[in-house]
């Protein structure tokens, strides 16, 4: 089921009595979920990401806007007559019945011709059970199970009714570290053995990136970004992207644009030219966001001071490399190497830089070299802190 | 080393609960084993401190004492009309005060207003309500007239009409409490449950009866066997409405027939007091424990 939102806007009245002006929980959404997906809803938390899965849900009508599942619009649809499942953070699952009883209480509700026999319930409940493998589990109450069991009964119960479309709530968010791996990989597989189209929200971007088809980064309301978690990844639209997606996180640096360089503090990094990766066709790897394109690309090549987003992966240690940092302390990670290290020109206070394990780090130095692997180094305009579609390239050495 | 320090906590834990043993054993278990001692001495004298014999010679006579079977009656008549109706009303009020937002703290504070408020205040106020005076036959009668009856009289009138009086004051008195209860429980269950019912499209009768009646069923149940003990234990209520001589209003409950027998018009039977408050003491038992067994028995389904 193809999951279409147009124009989508929630906005709330406002709870303060002296400010009258209503809150913007979404604005504007618009996006095709196609059908089979499973597609993360990835922002901060007061984002709206919750706002637009429970006005997908049903449970909060859209100030503006339309929503279609396939064909039917189901914008003005109560919950119950939009075929969805709906999991939540905290599972909800009800805590005086049995797992069994929990799962069969949507098939309870139907009534007249839709209502099932027993026998027909009991298959129903039986096949949901054994899809998210908790069939030995049946007669217990969820206070006896353990967090990762209590999420799969409310996948179960949220899929025995066969819906058009499942809905996740922060479905990881309350279980252990461990444990969120292990039923992450099983909300994937549920996920890809029914087919189903699914969104599910989440404020981890690890989560996001490494289960779901497609994402969609958003913030204050506004999406940001959409696309494959990779291609997000490659080429953020914006700095609020660029920040929010990778851990460990973007290094961001006051940089400046001179004569065809870039400079992070006074050294010269990378070279510069022209709006070039407009058209992708150059060099794809060095831009390649759909989005990006439209936004980006016009820019002429000028003088100019900029936001400089330096990904931790791009840094490469080379004696005679362009840019200088304080070495502060190397943390050996067992796959790989971080090395901390200072820089005036850097937003945080501490630069980190990861590197691979071949590589040996001359820890007397006080300063350590690096060269910066241009497709992993994003512009950003000071003032909107848009991306800038320049091309950059390792300048030569001189 | 770890032993002889386990043995000084221990010591210290008794010597924390030494006051309220001591006060309790003075004021509440020693007159409670006194009372039960009374109850079979037959005629015992407060000032001379002395008993004709031992036997169940004060129990015969109580359960034979017509004025005790009318409180008997009574007390069970209030008990099984006010308990149910008033938890329920309680549960209906609390349930749409929950569901409301406008003015939901105002009628709160509404609803908790007999709470605060004196017995014998509230039993004034009813006074004014039901009583017939030289001026007027009360509010009620009043209404009734208007609506073309004539005037019952509620106070010292038939027995039923006093019984309505009671039942509907014990009604009105300990209802705010209840819902005070009822609307902390109801507002404790979390809204996912709900939504996530809403979603699957169960009916708001369903929702009610399967998901918030079980999440709220401890506290009803809280509230069901206080409201047997307390009705038991009516009494200042009685008074407010019916003045203190009760046996000749036939509106006597157990608590007032043992308070008649030590210091009433009869004054000064304590042997027979002593065995009305045990018989008291064994309802009250007997009723809690059927309480405790039946909720005991729904948790575990």
């Amino acid at each position: 089921m193809e999951i279409v939102l147009q124009n989508l806007t929630m906005r709330f009245p406002s709870r303060d009595r002296k400010n009258k002006e209503e809150v913007v929980a979404v604005n504007d959404f618009t996006f095709t979920v196609p059908d089979g997906e499973l597609i993360a809803l990835l922002g901060p938390s007061g984002c709206g990401k919750s706002t637009t899965l429970n006005m997908i849900s049903g449970l909060l009508k859209p100030t503006e806007g339309k929503i279609f599942f396939g064909k039917d619009e189901v914008t003005n649809l109560a919950p119950e007559h939009r075929g969805i499942g709906l999991v939540f953070q905290n599972y909800a699952l009800y805590p005086h019945l049995t797992v069994r009883q929990n799962i069969q209480f949507p098939l309870e509700n139907r009534k007249g011709k839709e209502k099932l026999s027993k026998e027909q319930m009991r298959k129903m409940v039986d096949e949901a059970a054994h899809l998210v493998q908790i069939d030995s589990l049946m007669d217990r109450r969820p206070a006896e199970l353990s967090g990762g069991q209590q999420q799969r009964v409310a996948i179960a119960r949220a899929l025995v009714k066969q819906p058009r479309v499942l809905l996740l709530d922060e479905p990881l968010s309350n279980l252990d570290a461990r444990l969120r791996l292990q039923t992450r990989d099983e909300i994937r597989r549920i996920q890809r053995e029914t087919g189903i189209t699914t969104i599910f929200v989440t404020h981890d971007q690890d989560e996001a990136m490494s289960i779901s088809d497609r994402i969609v980064v958003m913030n204050e309301g506004v999406v940001q970004q959409t696309g494959k978690p990779q291609e997000v990844y490659d080429s953020p639209v914006n700095l609020f992207v660029a920040k929010f997606l990778g851990t460990p996180p973007i290094n961001v640096f006051e940089g400046r644009l001179r004569d065809g360089w870039l400079y992070i503090g006074e050294d010269k990094v990378l070279k510069v030219s022209g709006a070039a990766a407009a058209g992708g066709s150059e060099d794809p790897k060095a831009f390649s966001g759909v989005a990006a394109h439209e936004k980006a690309g016009q820019g002429v090549l000028s003088d100019q001071d900029v936001w400089v987003g330096v990904r931790p992966e791009s840094f490469l240690l080379r004696e005679e490399g362009p840019f200088v940092c304080d070495l502060n302390r190397v943390e050996v990670m067992g796959r790989d190497i971080s090395v901390l290290s200072r820089n005036r020109a850097s937003v945080n206070p501490t630069v980190r830089s990861i590197i691979s394990t071949e590589s040996r780090v001359d820890t007397s130095s006080p300063t350590v070299r690096f060269a910066l692997r241009p497709e992993k180094v994003f512009l950003f305009d000071k003032k909107t802190e848009e991306r800038i579609g320049f091309t950059l390239q390792q300048g030569e050495q001189r | 080393m770890n032993m002889a320090k386990g043995r000084f906590d221990n010591l210290k834990g008794w010597l924390y609960l030494l006051p309220a043993i001591l006060f309790l054993g003075a004021f509440l278990v020693y007159p409670l084993i006194d009372v039960f001692i009374y109850s079979f001495e037959e005629g015992y004298n407060f000032t001379s401190q002395t008993y004709y014999g031992v036997g169940l010679y004060n129990y015969s006579y109580v359960l034979h004492d017509p004025y005790f079977l009318q409180a008997v009656k009574n007390t069970f008549i209030l008990v099984i009309i006010t308990v149910p109706l008033s938890t329920g009303l309680a549960l209906l009020i609390s349930v749409a005060l929950h569901s409301i937002t406008r003015f939901r703290n105002l009628l709160q504070t509404i609803y908790f207003l007999p709470y605060v408020t004196n017995t014998l205040a509230v039993g004034l106020v009813f006074m004014i309500l039901f009583k017939k005076t030289a001026y007027s036959d009360g509010m009620i009668n009043l209404l009734i007239n208007f609506f073309g009856g004539s005037s019952i009289d509620f106070i010292d009138g038939p027995y039923w009409a006093k019984m309505l009086v009671l039942c509907i004051y014990t009604i009105w008195v300990v209802m705010p409490f209840k819902i005070l209860i009822l609307t902390g429980a109801l507002a404790s269950v979390n809204e996912d449950y709900y939504k996530a019912a809403r979603v699957d499209g169960t009916s708001k009768f369903r929702i009610f009866r399967k998901i918030t009646l079980p999440m709220i069923s401890p506290m009803i149940f809280y509230l069901v066997i206080t409201g047997f003990i307390g009705a038991f234990k009516a009494y200042s209520d009685v008074v407010a409405l019916f003045g203190t001589d009760l046996n000749a209003a036939e509106m006597n409950t157990i608590v007032g027939y043992v308070y008649d027998m030590l210091y009433g018009d009869s004054g000064g039977y304590p042997s027979y007091a002593s065995a009305a408050a045990i018989i008291l003491f064994v309802i009250i038992l007997t009723i809690t424990c059927i309480n405790l067994l039946v909720s005991g028995r729904r948790a575990q389904r």
